[in-house]
């Protein structure tokens, strides 16, 4: 490996919790430092694409060389409501009933 | 005390007149039963995929060349991540790096001032649904209900530059970008059912400095009069804080309009991490110059053409045009009346007074008046051909109000016409001379405003109809 000390370390322990936390996922203390590890592998691999010449090269927005697929603007029926609501965790007023959320 | 400047930018949301969601072929229709226009691209459902509404596109193409936007032919969405229920997916699908358009501007005129505002970008992205509280206001709620119909629903977001410096000019802003919205036919402009809606970015500076101060977001302006008083409302809590030595905290806030304050909303700061990546279920767009210039020559007569054209074409006053155009079915309305009318400012003026008071009073748009263009028309003829004085014109407007009818007949029913037959009015003309021998002595002795009260007399007999001009010139000359 020629990556510098500096490189080895892209994520701490603090970074694995904020991203657990964003993606709301509990992550044991006991896994986080596994994780950690596992992060700064992944990272330091990708390194590696760092090394390529891409001066020129435009970014990739999609890997497929297909643009303009478009839909006319035509209505459709969707989905009946009792199918809409069979994923539902509980219902009122015809709504997803959900837990109170604030920002 | 120190003197402080203040910027704004806006961010405009507007919802694209669209039959479909921008995603799905779901109805966009307003008000229906919650859950009633979802599939499963709506609610997120695993392996469900996205594909664009090309009436999106060409909307969003419409409003970004009215708006002076320079396009970027290769455009992409991408996603904004966030938790939130009302978008089921986990996140919104948007524009981040690449917009269909930036580099645009509106030109505003505050009290005779011409303002170039500039537009950052207009990007295109989805709506998300509504949340339904069970109490008053979402912390008094134990749960909320979730309505996904308009998750979905295409937007065009339209941020502008920090170039304004007054909630004047910030009105101004929002009002000739709703003119050319509705112009352009592409939202319908309901900033009540927030199918427009306003986010306020405002800071103060010291006269002098030469960065901005710290701004502080605002939600929740659902109509011109709530932007303009908490533009007022937060440049004063801003110098309050500043004065105390303090530092205004960057967060966002939203307007609570019964109390006229604006409320800081405690956003935790992880909240606003949201990890864009390029949506990987939806190929890019790329608009030609054939597709660009197409939509270009479809572009209707825009709110400025059609000022400069009713100050050219009908001589109005250019306060005047701008008014009335302001408001494209307010212009629509006049131009249909102007064809036929003898006397287009006189339409301008019934319009902008009488036509403009009765539906402030109603609280109405002019889409809901009931009277025709061509018979308020016909009203103004009336009057241009001396058969109404303006007095009894107002009185057949009034009548117009209760029931659209073509005035002519009105005057007949109601029997208003003028009396302009000189003989007639000679009578009566003698009449009040000989019952009122003081006004007379009074007027000859060099006293000018008896006459006044002779024409007075002579205005009340005929019951409001003899012509006034034919009145004062026959007094006059028996008077001499």
């Amino acid at each position: 490996m020629t990556a510098t000390a500096a490189n080895n370390l892209k994520v701490s322990q603090d970074d694995v919790e904020h991203i657990a936390q964003l993606s709301r996922l509990t992550v044991p203390a006991s896994e986080r430092e596994k994780f950690t590890e596992q992060f700064n592998q992944i990272l330091n691999y990708a390194d590696i694409l760092e090394h390529i010449d891409t001066a020129g090269i435009q970014p990739t927005a999609h890997v497929l060389p297909v643009s303009n697929v478009f839909r006319e603007d035509i209505v459709k029926p969707g989905s009946a409501l009792e199918e809409v609501l069979a994923n539902a965790p509980a219902v009122h007023n015809d709504g997803f009933k959900v837990p109170r959320v604030i920002e | 005390m120190t003197r402080y400047i203040t910027v704004i930018g806006l961010e405009v949301h507007a919802e694209l007149k669209t039959k479909t969601k921008a995603f799905c072929s779901c109805s966009t229709a307003f008000g229906s039963r919650p859950n009633t226009h979802v599939c499963p691209v709506c609610t997120g459902m695993p392996g469900a995929l996205p594909v664009l509404n090309k009436q999106v596109v060409e909307f969003a193409l419409r409003a970004a060349l009215a708006l002076n936007c320079r396009i970027n032919k290769f455009n992409k969405f991408d996603r904004k991540n966030y938790f939130y229920p009302d978008l089921a997916k986990g996140y919104q699908i948007s524009q981040f790096d690449q917009p269909i358009c930036e580099h645009g501007y509106i030109d505003i005129n505050v009290e005779g001032e011409e303002k170039r505002i500039g537009i950052t970008r207009i990007h295109m992205e989805e709506d998300a649904g509504k949340l339904v509280h069970s109490g008053a206001t979402i912390s008094t709620s134990d749960f909320s209900a979730v309505d996904y119909n308009r998750a979905g629903v295409p937007l065009i977001e339209i941020v502008s530059e920090p170039d304004m410096r007054s909630a004047e000019e910030a009105r101004a802003y929002m009002e000739s970008l709703k003119a050319i919205l509705e112009y352009t036919d592409v939202c319908d402009c309901k900033m009540q059912e927030g199918s427009l809606r306003c986010d306020a970015n405002i800071s103060i500076m010291p006269v002098g400095a030469k960065e901005f101060g710290t701004r502080a977001e605002i939600k929740n302006l659902n109509s011109f009069r709530a932007l303009v008083r908490a533009i007022e409302y937060e440049v004063e809590r801003q110098k309050e804080i500043l004065e105390d030595g303090g530092h205004v905290v960057q967060e966002t806030r939203t307007w609570d309009d019964v109390n006229g304050v604006t409320l800081s909303m405690r956003s935790k700061e992880e909240a606003h991490d949201y990890r864009y990546f390029p949506e990987p279920d939806l190929v890019p767009i790329q608009l030609d110059d054939a597709w660009i210039e197409r939509v270009r020559s479809e572009l209707p007569e825009l709110p400025g053409a059609r000022q400069a054209r009713l100050v050219k074409s009908f001589g109005l006053p250019e306060y005047d045009a701008g008014q009335i155009v302001s408001s494209k079915a307010m212009a629509d309305y006049f131009d249909a009346a102007a064809a036929t009318a003898k006397d287009a400012k006189g339409v301008a003026n019934w319009l902008l007074g009488d036509v403009s008071a009765f539906l402030n009073s109603e609280n109405i748009g002019i889409e809901d008046f009931k009277v025709a263009p061509a018979h308020l028309a016909e009203l103004v003829n009336l009057i241009k051909d001396g058969v109404l004085s303006s007095k009894l014109a107002k009185k057949v407007f009034g009548e117009l109000l209760k029931e659209d009818a073509s005035p002519k007949a009105l005057v007949e029913k109601l029997g208003l016409q003028q009396v302009s037959d000189e003989g007639a009015i000679a009578a009566l003309v003698d009449e009040a001379i000989a019952a009122n021998p003081q006004s007379v002595a009074d007027y000859k002795a060099g006293k000018d405003k008896a006459i006044g009260f002779l024409v007075g007399q002579i205005m009340k007999k005929s019951r409001g109809k003899a012509n006034p001009g034919l009145v004062q010139k026959l007094l006059k000359e028996r008077l001499q």
